[in-house]
């Protein structure tokens, strides 16, 4: 015996009406301290947080100190590994937190406030960590990723080439199975945490006239014989990340650990990237918002004129342009971040978008910032005009903005083709 | 070794204003923290729970948003939290504020030792910890900047003076204040805050501690506030101008002035 409901017509829901109620407006919960919230759980917050403590801790005071002795920052990664950052993006069950884009783009978006050059040595970790947990299997897990999630080895991603760029097809470097092994040989160069890293993840070809398709990923450890690293490159931004070439000379490495199928190589970059470009774009949006509060303390402090240069109107205009580009590239990280996160599943277009808006905005809020502090922004004495060196690169790496470009525009066309 | 730790919640500023009416602190819009000096104080605990084994456990006393100082201490390694607060403690100067968490630390029991930081940021009187082992009638070594020996009996520290140190043997259970050149304290893990986050924090009441009402809160307290004041900042002084007869002429009608 229960109660039930009389029968009865129900009037049609009139949202215009009074008859109902209508949502006019959300108004999220702002605390005192936050200009702008960006719905974050009190788990991101905490990482938020926590990563901003570092940078600015840890990462900002050393950050001139590496970009002229472009020394590895072990030490600051140190305190990173100690804080759990590095198991950000990685499963609970192989000692991490989440296999969470959004938490890697909120930590690598603070650590590049203070340093770009010192956030890529973790964020290039995350590209070289993706491939295993998305396409490792459960031995491969359990081998490498409690490791990395502790930060107590370093990962990084090899598929660059000296012929071989955003074409994976041009490929050079081979894996010939032998039995239980893969024989490697080849050369790979620009490898970001190249020489510092423990654990690689290779991109070589098992069949070379099946193009990108013949392309396969394969975990190379640090130490393995035929295996070694080329020159360290000297390079114009970043300087605290390492970059060098990974040089494969009859390296004979175990049948086992080839990630995914043979011929899945291009897949798994592909989805890689997919992955990792959000974090490209958080490390770039980070290198502009850090320069534009650098530069609106400058504007503030400057005298000119008797007055405080803040106060004039062409300044004002263009912190007013810097800081609304800056927003508006955290909104298409944020939100690329969780449509990942999501777990939706082509998210190649949003990738590129993110990565290439963000970049561009680093590069034009950077210059920007530079010339706010005028000639004193051109001096090395000044931390400005390394936010400009290390903005470059993001429209560089993980695929030229040219590149991207090309992937939204055919993603664009084929939806619309439809 | 089972250690405990006292802490103390301050405003963020070192320019705290005073409200004239009730000579009170302002403490709104102002972020509070933990006493600078008391992270030295946690940090060295939890490194010797590191070396030695036990626990840390971390006593403040104060209104009931010192339970995010208390959780702070967590995230850094310390155990548990206990937050003397009641508002028979309210108004407490150093004597009845040292004796009210001597009786907390004597409730949680077990310790082999206390560490506090050398004094708190706001009050800067540097008599809480001294007058807590007085309390407890065990020994007192302050401005320790260095444990050089321990042992579950006996500690060997540095004590830090105006021109060199002092080295000195203390038994076990002591308390120790701490200064800066201890340590370097650590930023806390994601792991550590997350369980800072649902750890417990046990609330300690008159009711639990059962203390002389003579002894605490504001009518316990010897120590009395006349007057507190913001120190008016000086003013520019006035610059004399012309020639140097006619300035001094005018200096001496000025100081003649000031006299009358």
């Amino acid at each position: 015996m229960g109660c039930t409901r009389p029968e009865r017509k129900w009037p049609a829901p009139c949202f215009n009406g009074i008859t109902s109620t209508t949502l006019l407006r959300r108004v999220p919960f702002v605390g005192k301290e936050d200009k702008m919230d960006y719905l974050l759980t009190d788990e991101q917050k905490m990482i938020k947080e926590l990563a901003h403590k570092i940078a600015e801790d840890k990462i900002r005071p050393a950050a001139a100190k590496y970009d002229i002795s472009e020394e590895y920052p072990w030490d600051v990664l140190k305190i990173m590994a100690e804080s759990d950052m590095f198991g950000l993006f990685i499963p609970e069950e192989y000692g991490g937190f989440a296999n969470s884009v959004m938490n890697l783009c909120l930590a690598t978006e603070e650590f590049s406030r203070a340093c770009g050059g010192i956030a890529v040595c973790y964020a290039a970790s995350a590209l070289g960590t993706f491939p295993i947990v998305l396409f490792g299997n459960d031995e491969q897990k359990k081998k490498y990723l409690p490791d990395l999630a502790k930060g107590k080895k370093v990962a990084a991603f090899a598929i660059t080439e000296p012929e071989a760029g955003s074409d994976a097809s041009g490929i050079k470097t081979t894996a010939k199975k032998e039995g239980d092994y893969y024989i490697l040989n080849g050369l790979k160069h620009f490898i970001t945490n190249g020489g510092d890293a423990e654990t690689y993840v290779v991109i070589a070809m098992t069949n070379k006239e099946k193009g990108a398709r013949g392309a396969s990923a394969f975990i190379v450890e640090k130490g393995t014989p035929g295996f070694t690293f080329g020159k360290k490159e000297d390079k114009f931004g970043i300087r605290a990340s390492s970059t060098r070439e990974l040089i494969f000379t009859d390296c004979k490495i175990p049948a086992k650990n080839l990630l995914a199928k043979e011929g899945m190589g291009f897949i798994v970059t592909m989805r890689t990237f997919d992955m990792s470009r959000p974090g490209v774009a958080a490390q770039a949006l980070g290198i502009a918002q850090g320069a534009l509060e650098l530069a609106v303390k400058y504007v503030k402090e400057r005298v000119q004129f008797g007055k405080s240069i803040s106060s004039f109107q062409g300044i004002q205009w263009m912190i007013a342009d810097m800081a609304t580009e800056v927003e508006a590239a955290r909104g298409l990280v944020y939100s690329t971040a969780r449509m990942v996160d999501a777990g939706c599943k082509d998210v190649s277009k949003e990738s590129a978008m993110a990565k290439m808006y963000a970049s561009d905005v680093a590069m034009k809020v950077t210059v920007d910032a530079l010339q706010l502090f005028g000639g004193y922004g051109y001096m090395k004495d000044y931390p400005i005009e390394k936010y400009v060196r290390d903005a470059k690169i993001t429209q560089i790496y993980e695929g030229t903005n040219q590149v991207q470009r090309g992937i939204i525009a055919l993603q664009i066309i084929k939806e619309l083709a439809k | 070794m089972n250690i405990v730790v006292c802490i103390k919640q301050v405003p963020e500023t070192t320019e705290v204003r005073i409200n004239p009416e009730t000579n009170t602190l302002m403490r709104e819009g102002v972020k509070s923290i933990i006493n600078p000096f008391d992270m030295y104080a946690i940090e060295e605990a939890v490194r010797l729970k590191e070396r030695f084994g036990g626990k840390v456990s971390v006593v403040t006393m104060g209104p009931p948003q010192a339970d995010s100082a208390l959780r702070e201490a967590i995230s850094m390694g310390a155990d548990e939290g206990f937050l003397v607060c009641d508002r028979a403690f309210a108004g407490s100067d150093t004597w009845a504020t040292s004796y009210t968490l001597a009786g907390a630390i004597k409730k949680i029991g077990g310790f082999d030792l206390i560490i506090c930081g050398k004094q708190a940021s706001d009050g800067d009187t540097a008599q809480v910890g001294p007058g807590i082992s007085t309390h407890l009638n065990i020994p007192q070594v302050t401005y320790v900047k260095k444990i050089e020996e321990a042992t579950d009996k006996v500690m060997k520290v540095e004590r830090m003076l105006e021109e060199g140190f002092e080295i000195i043997e203390t038994p076990l259970p002591a308390l120790l204040t701490v200064v800066k050149e201890i340590n370097e304290p650590r930023i806390p893990s994601l792991r550590g805050l997350m369980k800072a986050k649902s750890a417990k924090v046990t609330v300690l009441t008159q009711k639990e501690l059962q203390l002389d009402p003579q002894q605490i809160g504001l009518c316990g307290s010897p120590t009395q506030v006349v007057k507190i004041f913001t120190p008016t900042p000086r003013v520019g002084g006035q610059m004399l101008t012309g020639e140097v007869p006619d300035i001094a002429k005018q200096l001496v009608d000025l100081v003649k002035d000031e006299v009358n």
